[in-house]
């Protein structure tokens, strides 16, 4: 019986709990009650992945009315990854919270930090779920909007200019999509994926097609920094408190992305993306702009945290690559990717975090000698640090891997140079870190400095693990991609 | 009869433009928040508009009328002006924020702040 309802469950959990948190007021309750819910939440996800596992999909039609005239959330290989991805993060995240969130933000606040953290998690599972084009902006402004109060809510004052940053040109990127999802619904009077998807190959020589087609890749690629509109994440993830830096890199970019996707081939289909209108054309020099300039932007930041920031642009612009590849290991490479950043970036903002729990600041020179006083910190940075390289054995290296292949495919033998030669970069700017904390001496005069307490250790030690887990044991993730790559070029799904 | 019947359109284009260009050219943070709500309400006109039947009357049944205007869109675009007033809301609340810890709501000035930090660290 509960298994019939887990699709809706998926939302509605941390949708209700919300407002619930909100109710529970101060002191710890409002962080138990989170990282529980972040736990069912991922349970649900994985019951879901189980069930879809074999290439099913599942519909689960809300109030029963059905599409297209009531909404229907659809499960698939694609988003049942993505689902187990984000609230993977969320369950990991949450408990790490307490700890840092004591230290960074002021204890009138926590109550109301657990509420927007779980509003904008479960406006992230609604945009992975739905099948409603309109849907899809809703639940985009219900997670943007809590990631703009959390952004805010950093020390720095700076963070309050960062999130307004972010807030216009989240919200003109939402419009954008708002105004391509109204053409289409002109067009076809339907908002219905599945049944716009059988639609729009009728209409597909139309001039409104093609104008919604590009509001919604332009939306779409504010949303997830897509060079050259990348120009809010660096800032709103270096003045952001650690956890939520934490969360949003590895979650709420790879969302946007999985939106992406699901417009580019379920909505639209794969002959309009590449053949009439040949996004391809767009996102190959943007994505390799992306990956060379942002990594080198990355080595010379003196904030670790900015530089994390800047070398979340060029990740995501390995993502871009894929799409861009038009053959299916492009977009198996994308999946993975999607992944396997969320690891990466995951580890290496929860291990930041904890370093700023200590020190109070996360400037790469104060972070001399480091590596002897919290070993177990840096460890967990130099691992999420290989795998960001790209380093055999890691999760990294899967998705380099199967990028790298693609470009063989088709024969375009720059591009891989130019992501070995990224890679390469990546390589400076973790080096950079991991000198300075191993090889430098504590600077005179400074506090001597304890290992990170458990609480922080544990979840960025999860998460480091699953970097290596994920890069030896390919299994899950590779089925799921490649199932999911052949289903989104595969046509209607 | 197509400039006439095209009205809304046009209206919606040009709301849509100068609410954009509002949002990049200029430099107070309030004007921003003001071009931003100008440019969201272009696309609310825009929806309204494509709900509209030529000859339709409202979309309540009664047996004088034949034809309705779609009530779809007026519905959607009530939820996204709900999301507008969400957004304007927070906004300006990050402006008193802003104007709090900074003394000033001009872009460039804050700029010039943060730089002098970003210089003293």
């Amino acid at each position: 019986m509960m298994e019939m309802h887990l699709p809706v469950l998926q939302v509605i959990v941390p949708l209700l709990s919300a407002a619930i948190c909100f109710l529970l007021g101060r002191g710890k309750l409002p962080w138990m009650f989170a990282t529980l819910v972040s736990w069912v939440t991922f349970a649900i996800s994985i019951l879901i992945a189980i069930q879809v596992s074999d290439g099913s999909t599942l519909q689960y039609e809300l109030g029963g009315w059905e599409p297209p005239w009531g909404i229907s959330y659809n499960v698939d290989q694609l988003n049942a990854l993505v689902l187990v991805i984000v609230s993977g993060i969320a369950a990991v995240v949450f408990p790490y919270a307490l700890r840092s969130v004591e230290r960074e933000i002021a204890p009138e606040q926590h109550g109301l930090f657990y509420t927007a953290m779980l509003l904008c998690f479960a406006g992230l599972l609604g945009i992975t779920i739905t099948g409603d084009a309109f849907n899809v902006f809703v639940l985009l402004e219900i997670s943007s909007l809590s990631t703009y109060t959390l952004i805010s809510l950093g020390k720095d004052r700076r963070a309050l200019t960062s999130s307004f940053q972010y807030l216009i040109m989240g919200t003109i990127g939402a419009t954008f999509i708002l105004i391509g999802i109204g053409l289409i619904y002109a067009l076809t009077g339907t908002l219905n994926m599945a049944d716009l998807a059988e639609r729009i190959p009728q209409i597909e020589s139309s001039r409104t097609l093609q104008a919604a087609f590009a509001f919604i890749v332009v939306g779409f690629g504010l949303k997830l920094a897509m060079f050259p509109l990348h120009l809010w994440l660096p800032n709103a993830y270096a003045f952001a408190p650690s956890v939520v830096s934490a969360f949003l890199a590895a979650t709420a970019t790879k969302v946007a992305v999985y939106a992406l996707l699901r417009f580019l081939f379920d909505v639209y289909d794969v002959n309009f993306t590449y053949e009439a209108m040949q996004v391809q054309y767009l996102l190959i020099p943007l994505a390799t702009v992306a990956i060379l300039f942002a990594s080198i932007v990355a080595i010379f930041q003196n904030d670790v945290k900015r530089m994390l920031a800047y070398s979340s642009v060029a990740q995501i612009g390995y993502m871009l690559l894929g799409i861009g590849l038009v053959n299916a290991t492009g977009i198996t490479a994308t999946l993975l990717h999607l992944f396997n950043h969320a690891l990466m970036k995951g580890a290496l903002f929860l291990a930041l975090g904890a370093v700023c729990y200590r020190i109070g600041r996360t400037s790469i020179q104060q972070m001399a000698g480091l590596g002897q006083q919290m070993p177990w910190t840096m460890a967990a940075f130099v691992v999420g640090g290989l795998s960001i390289i790209g380093v055999p054995l890691t999760a990294g290296f899967v998705s380099k891997w199967y990028l790298i292949l693609g470009t063989l495919e088709n024969g375009w033998w720059p591009l891989t140079a130019a992501i070995l030669i990224a890679s390469l970069l990546a390589v400076i700017y973790i080096w950079r870190v991991v000198e300075v904390a191993y090889f430098r001496e504590r600077p005179e005069g400074a506090p001597d400095v304890k290992e990170a307490p458990l609480s922080l250790l544990l979840p960025t030690w999860v998460l480091a693990a699953a970097n290596i887990y994920f890069g030896v044991q390919t299994d899950f993730t590779v089925s799921f991609a490649k199932g999911a790559a052949a289903s989104l070029l595969g046509g209607a799904p | 009869m197509d400039t006439l019947g095209l009205f809304n359109y046009w209206v919606v284009i040009f709301l849509m433009m100068a609410g954009f260009y509002t949002v990049i050219a200029r430099g107070n943070l309030v004007k921003k928040i003001v071009g931003l709500n100008i440019f969201q309400t272009s696309v609310f006109i825009l929806y309204i508009s494509l709900g509209k039947v030529s000859g339709g009357t409202a979309p309540i049944v009664s047996d004088a009328a034949t034809a309705y205007s779609n009530p779809l869109p007026h519905v959607l675009i009530l939820t996204a002006i709900v999301v507008g007033v969400a957004t304007t809301a927070l906004g300006l609340a990050l402006i008193i924020r802003i104007k709090e810890a900074y003394g000033t709501i001009e872009e460039d000035e804050i700029l010039a702040m943060d730089q002098k930090d970003e210089g003293r660290e």
